[in-house]
Protein backbone atom coordinates (compact mmCIF):
# COMPACT_ATOMS: atom_id res chain seq x y z
CA UNK A 1 0.00 0.00 0.00
CA UNK A 2 1.04 3.49 -1.12
CA UNK A 3 -0.16 5.27 1.90
CA UNK A 4 1.46 6.23 5.81
CA UNK A 5 -0.55 3.72 7.90
CA UNK A 6 -2.80 5.49 10.48
CA UNK A 7 -1.86 2.96 13.16
CA UNK A 8 0.82 0.78 13.82
CA UNK A 9 1.79 -1.75 15.91
CA UNK A 10 5.36 -2.87 16.24
CA UNK A 11 6.86 -5.82 17.27
CA UNK A 12 4.72 -6.01 20.95
CA UNK A 13 5.24 -8.36 23.85
CA UNK A 14 3.10 -8.30 26.68
CA UNK A 15 2.31 -11.00 29.38
CA UNK A 16 -0.33 -11.38 31.78
CA UNK A 17 1.98 -12.84 34.91
CA UNK A 18 3.58 -15.83 33.23
CA UNK A 19 0.93 -16.14 30.51
CA UNK A 20 2.25 -14.21 27.03
CA UNK A 21 -0.19 -13.13 25.10
CA UNK A 22 1.59 -11.12 22.78
CA UNK A 23 4.88 -12.40 21.14
CA UNK A 24 5.94 -9.96 19.14
CA UNK A 25 2.70 -9.06 17.35
CA UNK A 26 2.98 -6.38 14.58
CA UNK A 27 -0.29 -5.01 12.49
CA UNK A 28 -0.75 -1.97 10.67
CA UNK A 29 -4.12 -0.17 9.71
CA UNK A 30 -4.93 2.08 7.15
CA UNK A 31 -7.23 5.60 7.37
CA UNK A 32 -10.89 4.08 6.10
CA UNK A 33 -10.16 0.65 5.73
CA UNK A 34 -11.79 -2.52 7.25
CA UNK A 35 -8.97 -4.74 9.10
CA UNK A 36 -10.43 -8.09 10.43
CA UNK A 37 -8.10 -9.85 13.62
CA UNK A 38 -8.90 -13.53 12.91
CA UNK A 39 -7.44 -16.16 14.86
CA UNK A 40 -8.13 -19.29 17.57
CA UNK A 41 -9.91 -18.48 20.82
CA UNK A 42 -6.47 -17.37 23.53
CA UNK A 43 -4.41 -16.37 20.77
CA UNK A 44 -3.96 -12.48 21.46
CA UNK A 45 -6.70 -10.78 19.28
CA UNK A 46 -8.63 -8.77 22.22
CA UNK A 47 -5.42 -7.99 23.75
CA UNK A 48 -3.83 -6.73 20.41
CA UNK A 49 -7.10 -4.72 20.01
CA UNK A 50 -6.51 -3.01 23.29
CA UNK A 51 -3.33 -2.17 22.57
CA UNK A 52 -3.93 -0.62 19.45
CA UNK A 53 -6.89 1.29 21.35
CA UNK A 54 -4.18 2.77 23.80
CA UNK A 55 -6.13 0.61 26.79
CA UNK A 56 -3.47 -1.71 27.63
CA UNK A 57 0.28 -1.08 27.32
CA UNK A 58 2.77 -3.55 25.86
CA UNK A 59 5.38 -4.44 27.84
CA UNK A 60 7.64 -3.87 24.80
CA UNK A 61 7.41 -2.57 21.55
CA UNK A 62 5.50 0.57 19.78
CA UNK A 63 2.02 1.70 19.01
CA UNK A 64 1.87 4.85 16.84
CA UNK A 65 -0.77 6.48 16.06
CA UNK A 66 -0.83 9.16 13.20
CA UNK A 67 2.81 9.47 14.00
CA UNK A 68 2.38 9.76 17.87
CA UNK A 69 3.62 6.80 19.81
CA UNK A 70 0.64 5.72 22.42
CA UNK A 71 3.32 4.20 24.42
CA UNK A 72 4.88 7.29 25.49
CA UNK A 73 2.02 9.42 26.25
CA UNK A 74 1.00 10.14 29.88
CA UNK A 75 -2.51 8.43 30.74
CA UNK A 76 -4.77 11.55 30.60
CA UNK A 77 -3.26 12.26 26.94
CA UNK A 78 -3.93 9.03 26.37
CA UNK A 79 -7.86 9.02 27.04
CA UNK A 80 -8.44 12.34 25.54
CA UNK A 81 -6.82 11.09 22.30
CA UNK A 82 -9.43 7.82 23.08
CA UNK A 83 -12.18 10.45 23.66
CA UNK A 84 -11.37 12.07 20.25
CA UNK A 85 -9.89 9.80 17.68
CA UNK A 86 -11.67 6.69 18.32
CA UNK A 87 -14.52 4.62 19.13
CA UNK A 88 -15.26 1.17 20.47
CA UNK A 89 -18.31 -1.61 20.13
CA UNK A 90 -17.99 -4.55 22.29
CA UNK A 91 -19.82 -7.71 22.45
CA UNK A 92 -22.11 -6.01 24.95
CA UNK A 93 -21.96 -4.59 28.27
CA UNK A 94 -20.76 -1.33 26.84
CA UNK A 95 -23.48 0.81 27.42
CA UNK A 96 -24.49 2.66 30.21
CA UNK A 97 -27.58 0.97 31.91
CA UNK A 98 -29.27 3.98 33.71
CA UNK A 99 -29.12 6.33 30.51
CA UNK A 100 -31.89 5.97 27.89
CA UNK A 101 -29.96 4.32 24.23
CA UNK A 102 -30.75 8.06 23.33
CA UNK A 103 -28.78 9.36 26.10
CA UNK A 104 -26.01 7.11 25.75
CA UNK A 105 -25.70 7.71 22.27
CA UNK A 106 -25.53 11.05 23.10
CA UNK A 107 -22.64 10.43 25.86
CA UNK A 108 -19.64 10.70 24.02
CA UNK A 109 -20.57 14.32 22.64
CA UNK A 110 -21.41 15.66 25.93
CA UNK A 111 -17.97 14.52 27.50
CA UNK A 112 -16.42 16.43 24.24
CA UNK A 113 -18.02 19.38 25.22
CA UNK A 114 -21.14 19.15 23.03
CA UNK A 115 -24.39 20.88 23.98
CA UNK A 116 -27.35 18.90 25.34
CA UNK A 117 -29.17 19.94 22.52
CA UNK A 118 -26.91 19.61 20.29
CA UNK A 119 -25.97 16.23 21.40
CA UNK A 120 -29.08 14.76 21.43
CA UNK A 121 -30.23 16.13 18.04
CA UNK A 122 -27.21 14.37 16.58
CA UNK A 123 -27.73 11.30 18.51
CA UNK A 124 -31.60 11.18 17.12
CA UNK A 125 -29.88 11.33 13.50
CA UNK A 126 -27.58 7.97 14.60
CA UNK A 127 -30.62 6.22 15.74
CA UNK A 128 -32.63 6.60 12.76
CA UNK A 129 -29.44 5.99 10.40
CA UNK A 130 -29.23 2.70 12.43
CA UNK A 131 -32.94 2.03 12.43
CA UNK A 132 -33.00 1.83 16.13
CA UNK A 133 -34.76 5.47 16.78
CA UNK A 134 -37.99 3.10 18.45
CA UNK A 135 -35.46 1.98 20.95
CA UNK A 136 -34.04 5.55 22.08
CA UNK A 137 -36.57 6.25 25.02
CA UNK A 138 -35.36 2.91 26.41
CA UNK A 139 -32.69 1.97 28.86
CA UNK A 140 -30.41 -0.64 27.38
CA UNK A 141 -31.98 -3.24 29.17
CA UNK A 142 -35.16 -2.99 27.49
CA UNK A 143 -33.67 -3.58 23.99
CA UNK A 144 -33.40 -6.60 22.26
CA UNK A 145 -29.53 -7.76 21.94
CA UNK A 146 -29.46 -6.72 18.16
CA UNK A 147 -30.67 -3.34 18.77
CA UNK A 148 -28.36 -3.12 22.08
CA UNK A 149 -25.54 -3.57 19.54
CA UNK A 150 -26.92 -1.13 17.04
CA UNK A 151 -27.24 1.10 19.70
CA UNK A 152 -23.42 0.55 20.76
CA UNK A 153 -22.38 0.77 16.80
CA UNK A 154 -24.42 4.66 16.57
CA UNK A 155 -22.28 5.42 19.72
CA UNK A 156 -19.25 4.48 18.99
CA UNK A 157 -19.79 6.48 15.66
CA UNK A 158 -21.60 9.59 16.63
CA UNK A 159 -18.30 11.41 17.45
CA UNK A 160 -16.97 10.36 13.88
CA UNK A 161 -14.04 8.59 14.75
CA UNK A 162 -10.76 7.83 12.57
CA UNK A 163 -10.76 4.17 14.09
CA UNK A 164 -13.73 1.90 15.97
CA UNK A 165 -12.50 -0.95 17.18
CA UNK A 166 -14.79 -3.93 17.14
CA UNK A 167 -14.22 -6.71 19.34
CA UNK A 168 -16.76 -9.34 18.70
CA UNK A 169 -19.66 -6.94 17.97
CA UNK A 170 -22.03 -9.80 16.54
CA UNK A 171 -20.84 -12.43 19.09
CA UNK A 172 -24.21 -12.71 21.04
CA UNK A 173 -26.53 -12.16 17.72
CA UNK A 174 -28.03 -14.82 15.39
CA UNK A 175 -26.47 -14.69 12.00
CA UNK A 176 -29.70 -12.61 10.66
CA UNK A 177 -29.46 -10.10 13.23
CA UNK A 178 -25.19 -10.13 13.24
CA UNK A 179 -25.43 -10.00 9.55
CA UNK A 180 -27.61 -6.50 9.44
CA UNK A 181 -25.58 -5.03 12.85
CA UNK A 182 -22.32 -5.52 9.63
CA UNK A 183 -24.33 -4.10 7.33
CA UNK A 184 -25.36 -1.21 8.49
CA UNK A 185 -22.21 -0.57 10.77
CA UNK A 186 -19.99 -1.62 7.60
CA UNK A 187 -21.88 1.04 5.46
CA UNK A 188 -21.37 3.70 8.14
CA UNK A 189 -18.06 3.29 8.97
CA UNK A 190 -17.52 3.41 5.25
CA UNK A 191 -19.73 7.05 4.76
CA UNK A 192 -17.48 8.84 7.61
CA UNK A 193 -14.51 7.36 6.79
CA UNK A 194 -13.61 5.35 10.02
CA UNK A 195 -11.30 2.56 9.95
CA UNK A 196 -12.15 -0.50 12.00
CA UNK A 197 -10.30 -3.20 13.79
CA UNK A 198 -12.84 -5.82 13.85
CA UNK A 199 -11.81 -8.54 16.14
CA UNK A 200 -13.84 -11.84 15.18
CA UNK A 201 -13.56 -15.74 14.80
CA UNK A 202 -17.01 -15.78 12.71
CA UNK A 203 -15.54 -15.76 8.84
CA UNK A 204 -19.12 -14.51 7.53
CA UNK A 205 -18.44 -11.55 9.92
CA UNK A 206 -14.69 -11.35 8.41
CA UNK A 207 -16.02 -10.84 5.08
CA UNK A 208 -17.35 -7.68 5.15
CA UNK A 209 -13.50 -6.68 6.39
CA UNK A 210 -10.95 -5.40 3.31
CA UNK A 211 -8.20 -7.35 4.42
CA UNK A 212 -7.89 -9.73 7.51
CA UNK A 213 -4.94 -10.41 9.61
CA UNK A 214 -4.12 -13.99 11.27
CA UNK A 215 -3.29 -13.94 14.72
CA UNK A 216 -1.75 -16.83 16.15
CA UNK A 217 0.00 -17.94 19.47
CA UNK A 218 0.60 -14.00 19.87
CA UNK A 219 1.65 -13.05 16.84
CA UNK A 220 0.16 -11.86 13.35
CA UNK A 221 0.97 -14.38 10.65
CA UNK A 222 -0.65 -13.20 7.79
CA UNK A 223 -1.86 -10.23 6.19
CA UNK A 224 -3.73 -10.34 2.54
CA UNK A 225 -3.79 -7.17 0.86
CA UNK A 226 -6.75 -7.73 -2.38
CA UNK A 227 -7.52 -4.19 -2.93
CA UNK B 1 -28.15 -30.21 -10.59
CA UNK B 2 -30.98 -31.72 -12.39
CA UNK B 3 -31.68 -29.42 -14.90
CA UNK B 4 -34.16 -31.47 -16.93
CA UNK B 5 -36.30 -30.95 -13.56
CA UNK B 6 -35.60 -27.47 -13.52
CA UNK B 7 -36.62 -27.36 -16.75
CA UNK B 8 -40.24 -29.50 -16.12
CA UNK B 9 -40.83 -27.42 -13.32
CA UNK B 10 -40.30 -24.22 -15.07
CA UNK B 11 -43.04 -25.79 -18.13
CA UNK B 12 -45.94 -26.20 -15.29
CA UNK B 13 -46.67 -22.88 -15.81
CA UNK B 14 -47.58 -22.68 -19.09
CA UNK B 15 -46.10 -24.32 -22.28
CA UNK B 16 -42.74 -22.00 -23.85
CA UNK B 17 -40.03 -21.86 -26.36
CA UNK B 18 -37.15 -22.98 -26.04
CA UNK B 19 -35.06 -20.14 -25.92
CA UNK B 20 -37.24 -18.32 -23.59
CA UNK B 21 -37.25 -21.78 -21.26
CA UNK B 22 -33.46 -21.12 -21.30
CA UNK B 23 -33.86 -17.31 -20.56
CA UNK B 24 -36.24 -18.14 -17.27
CA UNK B 25 -34.02 -20.65 -16.05
CA UNK B 26 -30.86 -18.40 -16.79
CA UNK B 27 -32.64 -15.49 -14.68
CA UNK B 28 -33.95 -17.79 -12.01
CA UNK B 29 -31.34 -20.19 -11.58
CA UNK B 30 -28.06 -19.61 -13.59
CA UNK B 31 -26.38 -16.88 -11.69
CA UNK B 32 -23.15 -18.01 -12.76
CA UNK B 33 -23.88 -20.52 -14.82
CA UNK B 34 -26.32 -19.84 -17.57
CA UNK B 35 -27.46 -22.59 -19.85
CA UNK B 36 -26.02 -23.35 -23.41
CA UNK B 37 -28.63 -23.96 -25.84
CA UNK B 38 -27.30 -26.76 -27.05
CA UNK B 39 -27.89 -28.15 -23.44
CA UNK B 40 -31.36 -26.75 -23.51
CA UNK B 41 -32.45 -28.74 -26.54
CA UNK B 42 -30.83 -31.92 -26.20
CA UNK B 43 -32.47 -32.10 -22.67
CA UNK B 44 -35.63 -31.17 -23.69
CA UNK B 45 -34.94 -34.05 -26.80
CA UNK B 46 -34.12 -36.24 -23.88
CA UNK B 47 -37.83 -35.05 -22.25
CA UNK B 48 -39.73 -35.89 -25.23
CA UNK B 49 -38.36 -39.29 -25.55
CA UNK B 50 -39.11 -40.07 -22.52
CA UNK B 51 -43.06 -38.77 -22.78
CA UNK B 52 -42.69 -36.15 -19.92
CA UNK B 53 -43.00 -33.22 -22.37
CA UNK B 54 -45.02 -32.74 -25.90
CA UNK B 55 -44.32 -30.88 -28.62
CA UNK B 56 -46.88 -28.01 -29.51
CA UNK B 57 -46.05 -28.21 -33.71
CA UNK B 58 -46.20 -24.94 -35.03
CA UNK B 59 -45.70 -23.97 -39.04
CA UNK B 60 -41.83 -22.91 -39.50
CA UNK B 61 -38.75 -25.91 -39.15
CA UNK B 62 -36.22 -25.82 -36.45
CA UNK B 63 -36.12 -26.48 -32.46
CA UNK B 64 -36.48 -22.75 -31.85
CA UNK B 65 -39.69 -22.67 -33.47
CA UNK B 66 -40.87 -25.27 -31.59
CA UNK B 67 -43.39 -24.80 -27.83
CA UNK B 68 -42.95 -27.51 -25.09
CA UNK B 69 -45.67 -28.43 -22.91
CA UNK B 70 -45.49 -30.77 -20.10
CA UNK B 71 -47.29 -33.93 -19.65
CA UNK B 72 -49.33 -35.41 -16.71
CA UNK B 73 -46.14 -38.06 -16.47
CA UNK B 74 -43.77 -35.24 -16.32
CA UNK B 75 -45.76 -33.11 -13.82
CA UNK B 76 -45.72 -36.20 -11.49
CA UNK B 77 -41.79 -36.80 -12.51
CA UNK B 78 -41.09 -32.82 -10.95
CA UNK B 79 -43.44 -33.83 -8.09
CA UNK B 80 -41.60 -36.95 -6.99
CA UNK B 81 -37.79 -35.25 -7.55
CA UNK B 82 -39.36 -32.66 -5.06
CA UNK B 83 -40.18 -35.15 -2.56
CA UNK B 84 -37.08 -37.23 -2.93
CA UNK B 85 -34.07 -35.85 -0.55
CA UNK B 86 -30.83 -34.69 -2.39
CA UNK B 87 -28.08 -36.96 -1.55
CA UNK B 88 -25.96 -34.87 0.83
CA UNK B 89 -22.05 -34.36 -0.50
CA UNK B 90 -19.74 -35.77 2.27
CA UNK B 91 -17.07 -34.18 0.16
CA UNK B 92 -14.78 -37.00 1.69
CA UNK B 93 -11.90 -36.82 -0.46
CA UNK B 94 -10.64 -33.51 0.59
CA UNK B 95 -7.91 -32.07 -1.67
CA UNK B 96 -7.22 -29.22 1.18
CA UNK B 97 -6.94 -32.49 3.84
CA UNK B 98 -4.44 -34.23 1.05
CA UNK B 99 -2.28 -30.87 0.57
CA UNK B 100 -2.26 -30.53 4.25
CA UNK B 101 -0.69 -34.07 4.60
CA UNK B 102 1.59 -33.96 1.34
CA UNK B 103 2.64 -30.38 2.92
CA UNK B 104 3.98 -31.93 6.07
CA UNK B 105 5.45 -35.27 3.97
CA UNK B 106 7.01 -33.54 1.92
CA UNK B 107 8.28 -30.55 4.82
CA UNK B 108 6.26 -27.81 3.41
CA UNK B 109 4.81 -25.47 5.78
CA UNK B 110 1.52 -26.37 6.32
CA UNK B 111 0.32 -23.55 8.00
CA UNK B 112 1.29 -21.71 4.49
CA UNK B 113 -1.22 -24.41 2.99
CA UNK B 114 -3.74 -23.05 5.51
CA UNK B 115 -3.24 -19.27 5.36
CA UNK B 116 -2.84 -19.03 1.44
CA UNK B 117 -6.49 -21.05 1.44
CA UNK B 118 -7.86 -18.86 4.20
CA UNK B 119 -7.44 -15.90 2.03
CA UNK B 120 -8.27 -17.26 -1.23
CA UNK B 121 -12.01 -18.40 0.86
CA UNK B 122 -12.28 -14.61 2.27
CA UNK B 123 -11.62 -12.88 -1.32
CA UNK B 124 -14.66 -15.36 -2.58
CA UNK B 125 -16.82 -14.27 0.88
CA UNK B 126 -16.26 -10.82 0.37
CA UNK B 127 -17.32 -10.81 -3.38
CA UNK B 128 -20.35 -12.37 -2.51
CA UNK B 129 -21.22 -10.42 0.54
CA UNK B 130 -20.72 -7.28 -1.68
CA UNK B 131 -22.92 -9.12 -4.26
CA UNK B 132 -25.44 -9.67 -1.67
CA UNK B 133 -25.70 -6.17 -0.26
CA UNK B 134 -26.25 -4.74 -3.58
CA UNK B 135 -29.00 -7.94 -4.81
CA UNK B 136 -32.47 -8.89 -4.03
CA UNK B 137 -33.50 -11.44 -2.07
CA UNK B 138 -32.89 -14.56 -4.71
CA UNK B 139 -29.38 -13.09 -4.59
CA UNK B 140 -29.34 -13.09 -0.98
CA UNK B 141 -29.99 -17.10 -0.47
CA UNK B 142 -28.01 -17.62 -3.44
CA UNK B 143 -24.87 -16.25 -1.60
CA UNK B 144 -25.86 -17.15 1.58
CA UNK B 145 -25.62 -20.73 0.42
CA UNK B 146 -22.43 -20.46 -0.83
CA UNK B 147 -21.17 -18.50 2.08
CA UNK B 148 -22.29 -21.07 4.67
CA UNK B 149 -20.47 -23.64 3.32
CA UNK B 150 -17.17 -21.51 2.75
CA UNK B 151 -17.92 -20.73 6.00
CA UNK B 152 -17.71 -24.64 6.59
CA UNK B 153 -13.96 -25.14 5.34
CA UNK B 154 -12.77 -22.24 6.73
CA UNK B 155 -13.84 -23.57 9.97
CA UNK B 156 -12.61 -26.35 9.21
CA UNK B 157 -9.37 -24.97 8.24
CA UNK B 158 -9.09 -23.24 11.69
CA UNK B 159 -9.16 -26.74 13.42
CA UNK B 160 -6.87 -28.20 11.51
CA UNK B 161 -4.60 -25.61 12.07
CA UNK B 162 -4.69 -26.02 15.60
CA UNK B 163 -4.37 -29.97 15.24
CA UNK B 164 -1.23 -29.54 13.03
CA UNK B 165 1.09 -30.59 15.75
CA UNK B 166 -0.62 -33.57 16.26
CA UNK B 167 -1.36 -34.46 12.65
CA UNK B 168 2.34 -33.84 11.93
CA UNK B 169 3.44 -36.06 14.67
CA UNK B 170 0.77 -38.87 13.46
CA UNK B 171 1.83 -38.24 9.64
CA UNK B 172 5.59 -38.40 10.26
CA UNK B 173 5.67 -41.42 12.19
N1 LIG C 1 -6.66 -9.86 32.06
C1 LIG C 1 -6.00 -11.00 31.85
N2 LIG C 1 -5.36 -11.63 32.86
C2 LIG C 1 -4.67 -12.76 32.64
N3 LIG C 1 -4.56 -13.37 31.45
C3 LIG C 1 -5.17 -12.81 30.41
C4 LIG C 1 -5.92 -11.60 30.54
N4 LIG C 1 -6.42 -11.27 29.33
C5 LIG C 1 -6.00 -12.22 28.48
N5 LIG C 1 -5.25 -13.14 29.11
C6 LIG C 1 -4.58 -14.30 28.47
O1 LIG C 1 -3.88 -13.83 27.33
C7 LIG C 1 -4.02 -14.70 26.24
C8 LIG C 1 -4.66 -13.96 25.07
O2 LIG C 1 -5.97 -13.57 25.43
P1 LIG C 1 -6.94 -12.74 24.48
O3 LIG C 1 -8.11 -12.35 25.30
O4 LIG C 1 -6.18 -11.65 23.83
O5 LIG C 1 -7.34 -13.86 23.41
P2 LIG C 1 -8.42 -13.78 22.23
O6 LIG C 1 -7.68 -14.12 20.99
O7 LIG C 1 -9.14 -12.50 22.27
O8 LIG C 1 -9.38 -14.98 22.59
P3 LIG C 1 -10.99 -15.12 22.41
O9 LIG C 1 -11.22 -15.43 20.97
O10 LIG C 1 -11.32 -16.30 23.27
O11 LIG C 1 -11.62 -13.86 22.87
C9 LIG C 1 -4.86 -15.87 26.74
O12 LIG C 1 -3.99 -16.89 27.12
C10 LIG C 1 -5.58 -15.29 27.93
O13 LIG C 1 -5.85 -16.30 28.87
MG1 LIG D 1 -11.15 -11.94 22.70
Amino acid sequence: MPTEPLLTAEDLHLSFGSTPALDSASVEVHAGEILALMGPSGSGKSTLLHCLAGILTPDSGRVTYAGRDLTALHDNERSALRRSEFGFVFQFGQLVPELTCLENVALPLRLGGASRRAALRSAEAWLERLEVSDVADKRPGQASGGQGQRVAVARALVTRPKVVFADEPTGALDSLNGERVMELFVAAARDTGAAVVLVTHEPRVAAYSDHEAVVRDGRVRAREYVR
Amino acid sequence: MSIGHALLGLLEGGPRHGYDLKRSYDERFGQDRPLAYGQVYSTLARLLKNGLVEVESEPGAGPERKKYAITDAGVSDVGGWLARPEKPEPYLQSTLYTKVVLALLTGHDANDVLDTQRSAHLRLMRDLTRRKAGGDLADQLICDHALFHLEADLRWLELTAARLQQLAAQVRA
